[in-house]
């Protein structure tokens, strides 16, 4: 009954966004849905990846860490594109995304192997396909 | 059958506790704002992760384990804005990270070039 009456009132919320015309491409992009079976796989095994590495760092006596300050291009079309490609830079344990402004992200990496191995851009490759051709 | 899904869901809790308390330890050993949200950041991904995990393996096939999924989701889609909005609020209140290496030339995104010195 509580499902019913939550699916009902979803519903109804969905009609008056769309009646007042709050809804546009960014708000829900569905059409993502079906690229998001291969691409959070992909980014759950760099997480780990990157988790592994940082935790080594943390417990390392001599607490090995050289920051580094990088800027990368973030080669996607979309804003829903760079917004993920920042999302998940920040995301992956070792860097965070400081700064954003069109298509400059300002990173913060902890290393500075995680640093050039962001730079070398294969993160943004993937990224890129997953956004896919048919984007806004 | 229940044995193994027990001993399962109990080495992701412990995998989660573990990087909890390495994230925390983290959080007392580096030495600037900016680095310390990186030891954040494996808290809220594979801390979480791990503990998520070993609650659905214990729910077992039930709406309580949609529920898990769901918080996990959220999470993930919320931290790293929450980290971004710190990261950079440190930088626009002027707070300069300790660097190693500075790759960017003095140039941070956003910036008027005339403005670098």
């Amino acid at each position: 009954m509580l499902m019913v009456i939550g699916a009902v009132c979803s519903f109804g919320v969905a009609l008056l966004a769309s009646r007042m015309e709050l809804l546009d491409k960014e708000g829900h992009p569905i059409y993502l849905l079906g690229r998001a079976v291969w691409f959070w796989p992909w980014l759950i095994w760099e997480i780990i990846k990157a988790g592994t590495d940082v935790s080594k760092i943390i417990l390392s006596p001599k607490l090995p860490i050289s920051p580094t300050l990088i800027n990368v291009r973030a080669s996607q079309k979309s804003a829903v594109g760079i917004v993920t490609y920042a999302n998940s830079i920040t995301l992956t344990p070792g860097t965070v995304s400081v700064e954003l402004e069109d298509d400059e992200i300002t990173v913060h990496a902890i290393t500075r192997d995680g640093a050039e191995d962001l730079a070398e851009g294969h993160m943004d490759r993937v990224v890129s396909r997953f956004e896919g051709e048919g984007a806004l | 059958m229940e044995m193994v899904l027990d001993i399962l869901s109990w080495v992701f809790l412990l995998a989660g506790g573990a990087f909890c308390l390495i994230g925390g330890l983290g959080m007392l050993r580096m030495p600037d704002v900016y680095t310390r949200l990186h030891a954040v950041s494996v808290i809220e991904t594979l801390g979480m992760g791990g503990i998520i995990l070993g609650l659905i393996l214990q729910a077992g096939f039930t709406l309580v384990a949609a529920k898990l999924i769901i918080i996990a989701a959220l999470i993930l889609l919320t931290a790293p804005v929450a980290t971004h909005a710190l990261a950079q609020a440190a930088l626009h209140a002027g707070i300069l990270p300790k660097l190693d290496h500075d790759k960017t030339g003095g140039h941070i995104a956003g910036e008027d070039e005339s403005s670098n010195s």
